[in-house]
């Protein structure tokens, strides 16, 4: 740290002359991706990605017999790849756009060949038999069934590819190949060039688990259904006979044989009730498979009973739609928990760590591959620009600049020079670093958040849910009456007495309160799912309506972690854009975090060339343009090569802001200066805003430093921020917040916020940011607008509405049907009519939640 | 009325063949899916790719 950044931090006025690593650049004229001049009509899109062709951009395909525009490089040979295959098809049949394409690197090449690396592939590739191998692979860049199509013909036609098999509601492909023939990373090198992206996964032990639970309940669910029918069939049989008049010798035996149909589904399809009730019942807590196993077995037991001694009424119909709704809904839940997992695990990327370490040779060094775990302190390793640094070090060699916002939350990635730290877990954005490895393993930082994250975790506080309270407070009401109103009709010496006993338990069927719950919640996050906010944990809908304080990280949260340049100060004669096209000019040549931003400011300024650039890294450019030398960079950097002193009330005046500034000068004169920042993640203003207007409190709490935050909360309107916080700080903070008995929601997405994640109440992370943050938390932010959450906010407030509603709703139905049927004025077929009236209430009731097109919001949320 | 005492049977065998057929739908996989199909049979078939056999090289495999 304390090294001169590139880009010139106004507070950290510490440019040291020293550092002026000169290289020479060679002035380029790059291909693609920029505009010489604004044109009057947009060109067609790019027929492979829809995105807008450039002028300067000169890529075309014959595809179908026609010349189709390409907007890059990476599209043409991505384009070309699916021609060459005879493939073109995939153009007719897709419904969406794919993803821009990419050009192969020998970098991509580079980490493919390593899968074939015996050692690292043990872990996810199978031998079924001989030489035929297989792998499980996730798919990214798929938008329509059409790139599942393309995918499995593509691979299909390379010799030795044996079987592919795409799923393409998990995005998952089974591939296997004859290893003697080809090998995984000619695999993936083929699927990189039709534009798509595949990493080879361990379809970890969780997912396995949650899929045989899926088969499972799935097996239960059919055959309560298929017996289900059958029994329903012979119910109505039965009634109509009731009505008008059947004989006794096949109502009996049609009694018979539905005891015979219900038995299985009692027996098989019940069975996750009766073992949870008995858990339940083990540690003293009801539930809710407490009542529905009494209604189940108590309303099969009396049927059997009435079967048996040819009297009374038989419940077989209401047992086996009673199981089958409450499968239903069950296995509806772990649909969506599945998915989650799933696409949680896709941002995960399962990638193996790995670190090139290099070993000193005769004629120089030696690249070696490893993986992270055999790192020793003391090692040498090589970071190129892209990856992940492995381990905590120090740099030996190169000069680049740094990516630690997951980690620490700053910003702005930050230059590293010869004895600069290193973090584990930064990414190095620019180019090549030789660092030597000082603490691996459990030694690092990193491991040290992540131990953060596992004492946050087990000290989570949880809010009871209201299903539980609720069912607990009801069976053991309902069940004190039942054997108390039975107690006096036996006495009372009425012979009708177990009859009204199964009334009552059938009437006041849990069905309605155990369903409450579940079906509103899955509706809700099915609703939520399609708008790109995935739920991960079944509590996160109620809790969030509950939440009284929304504490948000700033970094990659509440910004979009990206540079943009927010203002241009000219001090000469010149235009916003004559400026902005010389800075460009010459920041072209530079692949910094910044360049990209003045770049994609200066995308409708005239182009001008630059020629003889000289990149001077961490201080700044220069170069000829239009005949003259112009330099771009710090304050200290156009002193040194230019002798341009910036005033300092220029300097004072940005001062203020806390923005990164970078100034542009002639030989002569000041030209023009550079206001950069964090750009705000669109959304934010309107969330925080509906926020507010709910009641919540809204804080800010950042690793960033204090001004940095201060533009962001006053933009927002935030009142309460605290800055300059460590992960530890964060979870500590967020801590005192609980002990004064707020609800605590928190919004984050780095590795430094995942202890805080895990600590709130309930979290949310978005989709970009690290893997453990997403890990943590019980909501993932994938689309990563934060409009999402607004609307997710308004759903979770009508989902605790509509759970309540059902609630009070079969309280009342209760409080009406149970006297009743105590009294005995409730025959059971009315009794079970009842209860099918108040479940089928309660699941409409909460199809409400399910987002209807185009309906816009609907009616304002009440947070009861 | 006495058919009821064939036919109630039957009805019962017709039940288990469901019951076994669904087990085997789940057991094949058949449930795993059921996005993919609907879109996969409106594609066609026809026009295989040429080369099964490695002779025709189908991608420029050796050019980078």
């Amino acid at each position: 740290m304390g090294m001169p950044h590139y880009i010139y931090r106004v507070q950290s006025l510490r440019a040291s002359p020293h550092t002026r690593n000169t290289t020479l650049v060679p002035a380029l004229t790059t291909g693609h991706c920029m505009t010489l001049t604004p044109h009057p009509s947009p060109p067609p899109p790019c027929y492979h990605c829809g995105l807008p062709v450039p002028r300067a951009a000169d890529f075309g395909v014959e595809i179908n017999g026609a010349l189709r525009p390409m907007c890059c490089r990476g599209c043409a040979a991505v384009a070309q790849a699916i021609v060459n295959s005879k493939l073109t098809d995939f153009y007719r049949y897709r419904t969406e756009s794919s993803t821009t394409g990419r050009e192969l690197l020998p970098e991509f090449l580079r980490r493919a060949a390593i899968y074939d690396n015996l050692d690292i592939q043990k872990t996810f590739v199978r031998s079924v038999a001989g030489t035929t191998r297989e792998t499980s692979l996730i798919l990214e860049g798929i938008t329509c069934a059409a790139c599942i199509w393309l995918n499995e013909r593509h691979l299909a036609a390379l010799p030795g590819v044996l079987s592919v098999q795409i799923n393409y509601t998990t995005h998952r492909a089974r591939v296997r190949w004859d290893e003697n023939r080809l090998h995984l990373s000619d695999i993936l090198e083929a699927i990189s060039r039709i534009g798509y992206l595949a990493h080879p996964y361990d379809p970890d032990r969780q997912q396995q688990v949650l899929e045989q639970a899926r088969k499972q309940l799935l097996r239960r669910l059919s055959v309560a259904g298929a017996l289900g029918m059958q029994v329903m069939i012979l119910a109505v049989a039965l009634y109509a006979g009731a009505w008008s008049g059947m004989e006794t010798e096949f109502a009996r035996f049609f009694r018979w044989i539905s005891l015979v149909l219900t038995l299985p589904v009692v027996l098989y399809s019940a069975r996750p009730f009766f073992s949870a009730a008995l858990r339940d019942l083990k540690h003293l807590q009801t539930g809710m498979d407490v009542p529905v196993s009494l209604g189940i077995l108590l309303a099969f037991s009396g049927s059997v009973w009435a079967t048996f001694s040819d009297s009374g009424e038989v419940y077989y119909d209401s047992v086996v739609m009673f199981v089958f709704f409450l499968l239903s809904a069950r296995y509806f839940e772990l649909g969506a928990r599945t998915r989650a997992a799933e696409a949680s695990e896709a941002l995960v990327h399962m990638t193996p760590a790995l670190a090139t370490r290099l070993t000193a040779h005769a004629h120089g060094d030696a690249e070696e591959i490893i993986a992270v775990a055999e790192l020793r302190s003391g090692d040498r390793v090589l970071v190129r620009p892209g990856e992940t640094v492995p381990a905590d070090g120090r740099v030996i060699a190169g000069r680049s600049s740094v990516d630690e916002s997951l980690l620490t939350g700053e910003s702005l990635p930050l230059t590293k020079d010869i004895g600069s730290t290193l973090v584990g877990g930064s990414i190095n954005r620019v180019s090549p670093l030789q660092m030597i490895v000082e603490r691996t393993g459990q030694d690092t930082l990193l491991a040290g958040m992540l131990r953060l994250l596992d004492r946050a975790q087990t000290e989570k506080p949880a809010i009871a849910r209201l299903a539980d309270r609720a069912a607990a407070w009801f069976v053991a009401v309902v069940l004190i009456c039942t054997a108390l109103v039975g107690f006096y009709w036996w006495q009372a010496g009425n012979p009708h007495w177990l009859q009204i006993i199964i009334s009552m338990l059938v009437v006041s069927c849990p069905c309605a309160l155990s369903l409450a719950t579940p079906t509103a919640v899955t509706a809700a996050t099915g609703a939520l799912t399609r708008r790109g906010l995935l739920t991960t944990r079944g509590h996160a809908l109620e809790t969030l309506a509950k939440a009284t304080h929304f504490v948000f990280d700033k970094t990659g949260t509440l910004t979009l972690g990206q540079l943009r340049v927010l203002d241009v100060i000219t001090f000469g004669q010149e235009t916003r854009p004559q400026v902005l096209a010389k800075a460009a000019a010459l920041e072209r040549q530079s692949e910094h975090p910044l360049a990209h931003a003045i770049l994609d400011a200066a995308h409708d300024a005239p182009f001008l060339a630059a020629v003889e650039v000289v990149n001077t890294p961490g201080a700044g450019l220069h170069g000829m343009l239009a005949g003259s030398m112009h330099y771009i960079g710090t304050p200290a950097f156009l002193l040194d090569t230019a002798n341009i002193i910036v005033p300092a009330e220029t300097r004072l005046a940005l001062q203020q802001s806390g923005h990164g500034v970078v100034f542009l000068a002639s030989a002569q004169a000041l030209l023009a200066a550079f206001v950069l920042d964090d750009d705000m993640r669109p959304g934010a203003h309107h969330l925080v805003q509906s926020l507010r207007a709910m009641g919540r409190r809204v804080i800010v709490l950042s690793g960033d430093h204090a001004q940095a935050v201060r533009r962001i909360a006053d933009a927002l309107g935030i009142d309460e921020t605290a800055c300059d916080l460590k992960p530890d700080a964060k979870l500590a903070y967020i801590k005192r917040l609980q002990h004064t008995g707020a609800v605590v929601a928190m919004v984050g997405d780095g590795i430094n916020d995942a202890a805080a994640l895990a600590a709130a109440h309930v979290s949310i992370a978005m989709g970009g940011g690290a893997q453990v943050a997403a890990a943590s938390a019980d909501m993932i932010l994938l689309s990563g607008h934060l409009d999402n959450l607004t609307a997710a906010l308004e759903k979770a407030g009508k989902t605790l509405h509509i759970i309540r509603q059902n609630f009070y709703r079969a309280l009342i139905y209760n409080l009406l049907a149970l006297p009743a049927a105590a009294m005995g004025y409730i025959p059971p077929w009315l009794a079970a009519v009842g209860m099918s009236a108040s479940s089928l209430m309660v699941v409409l009731n909460a199809l409400r939640l399910v987002d209807r097109q185009n309906t816009p919001a609907g009616h304002p949320t009440t947070v009861a | 009325m006495d058919i009821i005492y064939l036919l109630i049977p039957i009805a019962l065998v017709l039940a288990g063949l469901m019951v076994w057929a669904l087990m085997w739908a789940i057991k094949s996989g058949q449930f795993d899916d059921l996005e993919g199909p609907a879109h996969r049979i409106l594609m066609d078939d026809d026009e295989v790719p040429p080369s099964v056999d490695p002779s025709p090289p189908p991608v420029e495999k050796n050019k980078q």
